[in-house]
């Protein structure tokens, strides 16, 4: 009897030690997570909705491997190498708010850059649900000292926020396969996680074409920087209109020439 | 703790406990485990206690002192980032024998370090340490004030400022880096205000330089007897060239002065001693590169992640950390020029 439990207690141990996939993993189907997170199960219940997945190198996030300033964490993805992407999500697992943005490009590549807050070092992924209903899912692993959710934005702290809030200023880069689009709308994007600061935030922003066709959507989340700052690829267009709301019923509208 | 059963209990018939393989490798229910449990629980402590052991270092700073000049010493750390291995000795601090006693030039990341070195010179040199200087604000050059308290400790007025605003926030992120070698580190600040100009000290003519660039307040201190440069972080040899804190145009200005300098050999604040002015001209050249490739990268409308990429150039191949001092500098410094790049958009009613 207990000849033969020591060595079965001790193969547990190794097994335990050695290999944090869990159980399931193990034996269901679902691919394991290249970041080995523990919330990954989570996530892709709440935001790909328990969808089929994979995890593709053709959806690139680039990031810092260790965030410098907490409250700016500058991430890009880029999922321009699937074709009929329909949307993209960006999560950060071990955010208080792991939802971050959604983008739904209508006829521009699919590829984003903006800052965003991290409370702690965590996994940051971009999920794109391609036509066949399959989420390609990217990510990279940012370290941080954190705290970046649970402070007052500055705009809130030194009270000038509402003397430029939605304030919109941009460029335009002519570029030989598609021209750059630069916006930086000013907001304060207070999460709701610093004591006494109610969220406020933009919600829903969206970029139109000079003639008012739909480029792309995005849903913006708590943890977008403040004065969300955006850089596109956006096809030939050289003119622009940006139109959005936040939380609290303001208007973001505004017409960008280059 | 749950309770481990002192009676063996008798055996379950076999068709409850499925197949032998099965018995060796899946988990038996806990109410089944009998002294197997124990083995197992005196295996978890015998790791822990192995793992324990590995990390309760003596924690003890690989102090080797160098000898630059018949009474200057150089205590040379690695060129590396914090780590828990490394405890933050990553930085250059020094002293200079002198006929009244030993003067400190910067005391190390952490109240352990400071302690150290301390403990180091005045056995080695058998004479009391009778002032201490600090290079700038940074918390691996100052944090082991602690073992410094009843010696006057010189910095400039820029630097005890800032050591005072952002001292305790250093502090916390080097107990992050680094762990338990920070233990019991806490802010001691200066207590002398550093003057530009030049005094003898037993018998050295040391020259306090005040400058700026890499901080608001950088004191580069020259010992004119020896010709010896301490430059603090003003000067990196072979190792990246950090900007939290950064104003490169000031820096440039305070490179030049150091150049000027009648020199006969540099004590960067990180990498090795030097007998030439190579250092200076390294950290110019590199931190002109990195003004310009944010420069550019910002009027080609290019966002933070996309600079980050840049390649390092083959000259800076030897400059250890270039990459990831990049990602950082960028952080540091490209929000201000990219905000320059963009252009109001046209408000609508």
């Amino acid at each position: 009897m207990t000849l033969f439990r020591l060595p079965a207690c001790i193969l547990l141990l190794i097994i335990t030690l050695g290999n944090p996939v869990s159980a399931a993993e193990q034996s269901g189907h679902a691919p394991a997570d290249p970041l080995n997170s523990p919330q990954w199960g989570v996530m892709h219940s709440r935001f790909l909705n328990g969808e089929t997945y994979v995890f593709d190198d053709k959806v690139k996030v680039l990031a810092p491997d260790s965030a410098e300033d907490s409250l700016n964490v500058p991430i890009t993805f880029d999922a321009s190498a699937l074709q009929g992407v329909e949307k993209i999500v960006v999560m950060a697992d071990l955010n208080p708010i792991p939802g971050v943005l959604e983008f739904r490009p209508k006829t521009i590549p699919a590829r984003l850059s903006f800052r965003m807050k991290l409370q702690q070092g965590s996994p940051v992924r971009a999920a794109a649900k391609t036509a066949d209903g399959v989420w390609h899912v990217g990510g990279a692993w940012v370290d941080a000292a954190g705290g970046g959710c649970t402070l007052p934005s500055t705009g809130t702290a030194t009270g000038d926020w509402s003397s430029t809030l939605g304030k919109v200023s941009a460029n335009v880069w002519q570029r030989p396969d598609n021209n750059r689009l630069r916006v930086r709308v000013m907001h304060p994007m207070d999460t709701g996680l610093a004591s006494g600061i109610p969220t406020f935030h933009i919600e829903d922003m969206n970029i139109l074409d000079e003639s008012g066709a739909l480029l792309a959507e995005m849903t913006l989340h708590e943890p977008i920087s403040e004065n969300p700052m955006l850089s596109l690829d956006v096809g030939k267009h050289t003119g622009f209109r940006l139109e959005g709301h936040d939380n609290n019923g303001n208007r973001i509208d505004a017409e960008v020439v280059e | 703790m749950r309770k481990i059963p002192l009676t063996p209990r008798p055996p379950l018939p076999q068709g409850e406990r499925g197949s032998k393989k099965d018995n060796l490798l899946a988990p038996l229910p806990l109410r089944e485990r009998g002294w197997g449990e124990g083995y197992k629980q005196a295996l978890l402590a015998l790791l822990l206690l192995i793992h324990g052991a590995a990390i309760a270092d003596t924690f003890g700073y690989p102090l080797e002192p160098q000898q630059i000049a018949p009474d200057t010493y150089v205590l040379e750390g690695k060129t590396e980032d914090f780590s828990r291995k490394n405890g933050g000795y990553i930085v250059n601090t020094g002293y200079i024998i002198t006929a009244d006693g030993v003067v400190v030039i910067d005391s190390g990341p952490s109240k352990r370090f400071g302690e150290q070195q301390r403990t180091l010179i005045e056995k080695a040199t058998g004479k009391p340490v009778i002032r201490l200087y600090l290079t700038h604000h940074h918390p691996d050059h100052f944090l082991g004030n602690q073992a410094y308290g009843e010696i006057p400790r010189y910095a400039l007025p820029a630097s005890k400022q800032a050591m005072q605003l952002e001292g305790e926030a250093f502090t916390a992120n080097m107990y992050r880096m680094t762990g338990d070698w920070m233990r019991g580190t806490s802010i001691t600040l200066p207590d002398k205000e550093a003057k530009a100009g030049t005094e003898t000290v037993g018998g050295h003519q040391l020259e306090t330089i005040a400058l700026s660039g890499h901080t608001p307040g950088d004191l580069a201190l020259f010992d004119h007897t020896t010709g010896i440069l301490f430059a603090g972080d003003l000067v990196f040899n072979n190792r990246a060239a950090t900007t939290p804190h950064a104003n490169i145009a000031a820096w440039l200005t305070a490179l030049e002065k150091l150049q000027s300098l009648p020199l006969k050999m540099i004590v960067p604040g990180h990498g090795k001693v030097a007998q030439d002015k190579a250092p200076i001209e390294q950290t110019r050249d590199y931190l002109q590169w990195l003004s310009a490739t944010l420069k550019q990268g910002a009027a080609n409308g290019l966002d933070m992640n996309e600079v980050m990429q840049t390649p390092i150039p083959e000259r800076f191949k030897a400059v250890a950390l270039a990459h990831s001092e990049l990602q950082r500098s960028v952080s540091h410094l490209y929000p201000a020029l990219e905000t320059d790049s963009l252009k109001p958009a046209k408000q609508a009613e």
